[in-house]
């Protein structure tokens, strides 16, 4: 080995120890752990899915939606006089639909003083008031025998500047505010996304139970500093007499309110219903044939 | 159907060591795809008892001086404090020696009491070899050294299900059987600066449920008139009934008060499955309620079993809490609840 060859060998191996070495016991090298700063209050912006999101979405409306026959049953029994019942009232979103709903959003971090490692990210969301914790020191998830909560178990990684966040153990909760139901065994993969002044948060919901494939949606908001997101307490009272151990719910085949999507918009009730299918454009040229007038 | 010698069918022992084995699923695993049972290893047709050596018992902190031990059998309560340890529950007999070391770690005073929630070996099979280590305070009229071992306590019917008549075989050994019944709506003890209330609940998965209410901790455990991991089992030939477990679940959430946002708050330990809150309770209730209601409507339209069967009542909840195979199937579960909703409407 000649002196020139013996100086770049020494050099790349100076430079590889030092990658290896300078490489922190989480997995995350330092300038990797940093990621963009996510932190602020952000204003939701409601240009994708509107009348979903903020007047709600039509009784029977499943359209997109990957469910199986499962979630579809437990849709068309949903009476949304369950959410009179005391016990139903205060629950807050979960954290795969919270961000869909009024979602003034507030994020910060919390860094621990000796490293100032950002630890862990934390979420505040207006409506109901929910609040995570994105847990950033590579800790495992809890059993499964552990609780379940509505925000669930979520744990952090970056990916370049993108966060990318698993949560686990979360509570029977929903997709849509129409009784379409997410179980509590699956999963959450989200992607925090920051471009400048605009946060887009992508979701990623696996669901063994209900879903047929997994469900992805995106949703967006707008950095606002001047944002103050009020409280919101919850009180629930009995708002309707009944015998105790009631539960509001429609018997298969006569929740005649799934009539009305199709109707109101003139599209064949099949599609309405929702399944994998109905999320791709492949289904654009099925949807055309049901439109078809029977042959004569 | 055959009845063993202890006059339980063969398919609800079954049930009950299959439920026993929920906890082995629960070790950390996510389990995936149709329910419990479909994952569940059979613990064998021979009513042998389910090989229990490689499952370890894991302890959950809940709140207050209560935890949740979970392994093989029913999820076990304990609490702990300067009077000594309170067990609900005792699980398998193999089971015994590794729920006493856990409980070790956490207190290194006397088992003092057992309550038993109900009758099945899944939850009481370790009384005999957990209350022979632990003591009763005894004096005043009986004596100091009259009791030996701790006490368990039950309702009678837990005793009478566990016993026999004279000249007639017992199930289970003497040294298993509650030393302490009640037959009251419930009974109170008090201890470690603990209000501990056992209500009777008539007639739900057996006829000698009850369920434990740590007032201080505010933690109840529920015995299996709740479970996170099944459909109900309702053992019909030992008085249980759908009915009693809706009105069990019913009786809890009226008990459980959540804290802020509908979370935590009281915290439910299920006979089986993971630790809850009221929200899991509500969403169980609502379901056995619905699943009810449903077969209700079928059996009022004259349909015949099979004729509920091909409806798919439990349609929407069979991936969450069905089986197509094991002891205790959805089927077997349909079959329970259109056959008391017939008597039901027969009554009428």
């Amino acid at each position: 080995m000649d002196a020139l060859r013996r100086v770049k060998f020494a050099a790349g191996f100076v430079l590889v120890t030092a990658l290896i070495v300078g490489r922190p016991a989480g997995g995350q090298t330092l300038q990797q752990s940093r990621g963009i700063d996510l932190s602020g209050e952000w204003a939701p912006r409601f240009h994708e899915d509107q009348p979903e999101r903020i007047p709600g979405p039509d009784i029977g409306d499943y359209l997109g939606l990957p469910i199986n026959a499962a979630a579809r049953l437990h849709a068309d029994s949903w009476d949304a006089s369950l959410l009179t019942l005391p016990e139903h009232q205060c629950k807050p979103h979960p954290a795969d639909y919270s961000p869909r709903g009024p979602a003034n959003l507030r994020l910060w971090k919390e860094i621990e003083t000796a490293t100032q490692q950002v630890i862990a990210w934390h979420t505040h969301i207006s409506w109901q008031a929910p609040e995570r914790t994105i847990y950033m020191d590579d800790r495992p998830h809890p059993p499964e025998y552990a609780a379940h909560t509505w925000q669930g178990f979520s744990t952090g990684k970056w990916e370049g500047d993108v966060l990318v966040v698993t949560t686990t153990h979360l509570k029977m909760g929903w997709i849509r505010r129409n009784g379409v139901p997410r179980s509590d065994r699956a999963t959450l993969v989200e992607r925090f996304i920051r471009h400048g002044d605009v946060l887009t948060l992508i979701s990623w919901i696996n669901d063994p139970i209900y879903l047929e494939e997994p469900f992805v949606r995106t949703t967006n908001w707008a950095l606002d500093p001047r944002q103050n997101i009020a409280a919101y307490p919850c009180q629930a009272v009995v708002e309707v007499d009944r015998p105790q151990g009631i539960v509001p719910h429609h018997l298969p085949g006569t929740n005649t309110f799934l009539n009305e999507f199709p109707t109101k918009f003139n599209i064949p009730a099949e599609a309405t219903r929702g399944g994998a299918e109905t999320m791709y454009p492949e289904y654009i040229l099925k949807l055309q044939a049901m439109r078809k007038p029977a042959a004569k | 159907m055959k009845k063993t010698a202890t006059g339980l069918t063969r398919r609800l022992w079954l049930a009950f060591a299959a439920l026993a084995l929920c906890g082995v699923a629960l070790n950390g695993q996510q389990r995936q795809g149709r329910g419990q049972g479909a994952g569940t290893p059979n613990p064998g047709r021979g009513g042998a008892p389910p090989n229990l050596d490689n499952v370890a018992v894991h302890v959950l902190p809940v709140q207050g001086s209560v935890y949740m031990l979970v392994g093989a059998g029913g999820n076990v309560t304990v609490q702990v404090g300067k009077e000594g340890v309170l067990l609900v529950d005792t699980s398998f007999a193999q089971m015994s020696d590794k729920i006493v070391a856990e409980v070790r770690k956490l207190s290194d005073k006397p088992i003092r009491y057992i309550v038993n929630t109900h009758a099945h070996p899944d939850h009481i099979g370790g009384n005999e070899n957990i209350s022979k280590v632990g003591s009763t305070i005894g004096g005043g009229n009986v004596g100091a050294d009259a009791p030996t071992g701790a006490t368990i306590i039950a309702h009678e019917n837990v005793l009478n299900r566990m016993s026999a008549p004279t000249g007639t075989q017992a199930p289970f050994p003497v040294a298993a059987w509650p030393t302490d019944t009640y037959v009251s709506r419930q009974k109170e003890v008090y201890f470690n600066d603990e209000a501990v209330v056992i209500m009777h609940q008539p007639t739900a998965h057996t006829d000698g449920d009850s369920i434990v209410y740590f007032r201080r901790s505010d933690v109840i455990s529920t015995g299996d008139v709740f479970v996170t991991t099944t459909f109900p089992i309702i053992d019909r030939q030992r008085g249980g009934s759908l009915a009693g477990i809706i009105k069990s679940l019913n009786l809890l959430l009226d008990l459980a008060i959540p804290r802020d946002k509908q979370e935590g708050g009281t915290y439910l330990i299920p006979g089986h499955g993971r630790l809850c809150d009221e929200a899991d309770l509500l969403e169980y209730r609502d379901m056995v309620t619905i699943v009810r209601d449903r077969i209700d409507d079928l059996v009022k339209k004259g349909m015949t079993l099979d004729q509920v069967k091909a409806a798919k009542p439990t349609l929407d909840y069979e991936g969450r809490y069905g089986a197509a195979s094991g002891p205790w199937t959805t089927e077997m579960f349909i079959e329970a609840v259109y056959n008391e909703m017939r008597g039901a409407s027969a009554k009428k």
